[in-house]
């Protein structure tokens, strides 16, 4: 169970075990936590998946609803991303606005899926300038154990991997059909512990962090999107590190984003 | 809740006395308990009720944030109700809505019926209530799994909180209505129950009834959280014969 | 039979108030909550963080349902008023010990004492509270046997907490066996399972050889073997049977 302050005493302790390459858990520095995807948790929604990552847990859901295409955009669909850390993920929830760490969830998620063209936008008009579907792609931390971005990109893509259009309740065609998803990007996020990077932090390691990154990475061998985040410094050789693991990891993930379970 | 005018009424009713889902008048839906399944929080509780899943979180007690909320003589209990935003079949705009509002405060006086705050002053028991996907009845889902979080956090209470809603379809009084049911019928009536005093801590209602009716309705719904109860305290036997729940569904 | 901590008497009938596991010790009744936060009790030795400092007192988070205020004055040094972040800070790790519960929800705490002090090096552990009981054992026997065969210091905490100091290996090996308690604390075999583990990962350079040098805790005093009280006695025939468990509102 996490606290509101950590004992400095443990921090040193995560930091000294860095060094050797250990973690408090006993995993490597480049290895993940268990992971588990089930999709279709969620009935009501078009299409849903469950993440686990070690103890965090991550809900993502799927609403298509035919919306208005933006004015500078008539000939596409609208994608939109919001992550909600609820408050019974973890006790270190403050009532009040979203706070800046969940905003930044949110958008690191959509980042990664609108760079990579995660779904054709233009398939989601309807008519143009008047009618299109709006994909709503709504994020719920439900605890809170470390690398959130990881666990709600994955429950996200996953449950565009496995979302139905609703075409024909809200009579747009004569049948609901699969969402189209083309590209599948993975974001692997990394941790600096003194000279160590360490792959998927346990809310501790986060705590104990100098600096952390993120990496996306799509099937065709491209990066498609990064964040830096917490406060530290990479240096740029650390960061073609990351880049050659986040597409070792990325490879093992998406497979599991597409077809669920572990 | 649910667009009434756009779909056809479904018959709700068989003529030999079965709901739209097979059922008796008197039978609840298919109810799965977990106790235990968050890392975080004090106390936790997973429930599947029919088509509803509800999760339900313990945080307490703990100092009171904001301070000025904090009573010098017991803990104050704060109780938030949600509903993700693609729990409903219309996607819910995330935020607090009036709807949500008023859950969280029947539930949580139910809770402060029960609880006994007095034995921690200055602090707070935090419960929060997701709905995760919802068929009817997750007012009731919820504070079933908020009652099983609260004895999982080892809050101390009068009693565990089965609760129920009895409504009425086709001129019939029936136990635990499920969406269509809840859309298309003729009344409603969500009750909590604790079974120590027999007493009821939460009750609403909306619709038509006869004073007969209303009073058939809550014996049934008694009945049925007697039923839910036995069921909620064999889950949480089960938490501790088999140790900690990993989080499973 | 009166009603103790955990239950409650109504209509002349006692009920229960937890769940948790019944405790009989005429005339009084109790029942033992499984989970929950830590419930402090009167000479409990506890490890906090603290999470605010004042100008005469800090504040420790104990993992109750209040911080604790450890005043200047209830430490062996010399502390002028405003001049408590010399001593602790915001993070700081210390062992105390609960003095007096007040009706307020006050938790009194002092760090006057043996084997009280602020913790340096090592690590925290976190267990249940409920498990502190078998993390000690009966007389103290799994305590002893933990300490003797990895060399660790270890400070148990009746909050939930546990101080290990010593060598990397040894940090690793008491964790895992916390580990192992917290996972097994209720299945019978707990202390072979324990043993056999201990001596399966035991480092050969060590057997039969010198102890590894060990980081001494306290800068203050040197650290105390926990003398715990009898440990609850319901909690520990847990380790025979399956658990009587109540819940709340059971008679």
């Amino acid at each position: 169970m996490s606290e509101e302050v950590s004992a400095e005493i443990l921090t040193t302790h995560i930091l000294d075990l860095a060094a050797e390459g250990k973690r408090l858990d006993g995993r490597g520095p480049d290895e993940y936590r268990p992971i588990s995807v089930e999709p279709g948790f969620v009935a009501t929604a078009d299409g849903s998946a469950l993440v686990r990552i070690g103890d965090t847990a991550v809900l993502s859901g799927i609403k298509l609803e035919p919306g208005k295409p933006f004015a500078d955009t008539p000939n596409a669909g609208v994608l939109t991303t919001n992550a909600e850390l609820i408050p019974l993920s973890s006790p270190t929830f403050e009532p009040g606005p979203p706070q800046p760490g969940a905003i930044e969830v949110s958008r690191v998620v959509d980042r990664a899926i609108r760079a990579a063209e995660t779904i054709d936008l233009t398939r989601l008009c309807v008519t143009p300038g008047e009618k299109s579907w709006v994909c709503y792609v709504d994020i719920h931390v439900l605890d809170h154990s470390g690398n959130l971005i990881d666990a709600a990109s994955l429950a996200a893509v996953s449950a565009l991997a496995h979302a139905t259009v609703p075409a024909k309740r809200f009579e747009v065609a004569e049948a609901d059909y699969p969402l189209a998803v083309n590209h599948f990007p993975i974001e692997c996020t990394f941790v600096r512990l003194g000279d160590t990077i360490v792959v998927d932090p346990t809310f501790d390691e986060e705590r104990a962090a100098q600096g952390r990154i993120t990496v996306a990475t799509d099937e065709a061998g491209q990066v498609v999107a990064m964040q830096k985040g917490l406060v530290g410094a990479f240096s740029p050789d650390d960061v073609k590190d990351v880049v050659r693991r986040a597409f070792q990891h990325g490879e093992r993930h998406r497979a599991l984003a597409k077809g669920g379970s572990s | 809740m649910g667009s009434v005018g756009a779909k056809e009424v479904p018959v709700l009713l068989s003529p030999e006395g079965l709901r739209i889902d097979g059922r008796k008048l008197d039978e609840l839906r298919p109810i799965r308990l977990q106790v235990g399944t968050l890392h975080n929080a004090d106390g936790s509780a997973f429930v599947e009720w029919g088509a509803n899943k509800v999760m339900a979180a313990v945080y307490g007690p703990r100092e009171v944030h904001p301070r000025h909320l904090q009573q010098n003589n017991k803990a104050v209990i704060q109780c938030k109700y949600n509903m993700a935003a693609f729990a409903v079949d219309e996607r819910k705009r995330p935020g607090l809505d009036r709807r949500s509002q008023e859950i969280s405060k029947v539930i949580g006086e139910a809770f402060e019926s029960v609880v006994f705050a007095e034995e921690y002053p200055r602090t707070s028991i935090d419960i929060y209530i997701e709905v995760l996907q919802a068929n009817a009845g997750t007012r009731c889902a919820g504070l079933v799994a908020a009652s099983m979080a609260l004895a999982d956090a080892g809050i101390p209470m009068v009693d565990l909180l089965p609760a129920v809603a009895v409504g009425k379809v086709a001129g019939k009084i029936a136990l635990d209505l499920k969406k269509e049911e809840d859309n298309f019928g003729e009344a409603d009536l969500p009750m909590a129950l604790v079974p120590q005093s027999g007493r009821l801590v939460l009750l609403q209602m909306e619709g038509h009834m006869t004073e007969e009716e209303l009073a058939q309705a809550l014996d049934l719904g008694v009945q049925g959280c007697r039923e839910i109860y036995e069921k909620m305290k064999q889950a949480l036997r089960e938490r501790y014969s088999t140790g900690p729940v990993g989080g499973s569904s | 039979m009166k009603p103790g901590p955990g239950t409650y008497r109504t209509g002349g009938k006692v009920y229960a108030s937890v769940l948790g596991l019944l405790s009989e010790r005429p005339p009084l009744v109790s029942v033992i909550p499984l989970s929950g936060r830590y419930i402090p009790k009167p000479n409990d030795l506890v490890i906090g963080t603290v999470t605010d400092v004042q100008g005469t007192f800090w504040l420790l988070d104990i993992g109750a349902p209040r911080w604790a205020p450890l005043h200047m004055t209830g430490t062996p040094w010399q502390v002028e008023i405003g001049e408590t972040d010399r001593f602790l800070r915001v993070g700081d790790a210390v062992v105390v010990q609960v003095e007096s519960l007040e009706a307020t929800g006050r938790i009194g705490v002092t760090m006057n004492g043996e084997g009280l002090g602020k913790l340096e090096g090592g690590t925290i552990v976190r267990i249940s509270p409920a498990r502190i009981p078998r993390v000690v054992g009966r007389n103290g026997s799994m305590i002893a046997t933990i300490r003797e065969h990895t060399g660790a210091e270890v400070v148990v905490g009746q909050n939930g907490r546990v101080w290990v100091g010593g060598s990397p290996e040894a940090i690793h090996r008491v964790s895992e066996v916390l580990r192992i308690i917290e996972a097994n604390a209720q299945h019978s075999g707990l202390t072979e399972r324990v043993e056999s583990y201990l001596l399966a990962t035991m480092p050969t350079t060590v057997r039969g050889s010198e102890p590894p040098p060990v980081e001494h805790a306290h800068r203050d005093a040197p650290p105390r073997v926990l003398d715990s009280a009898e440990p609850d006695e319901v909690a520990v025939d847990a380790e025979d049977d399956s658990p009587d468990t109540i819940e709340p509102g059971e008679q």
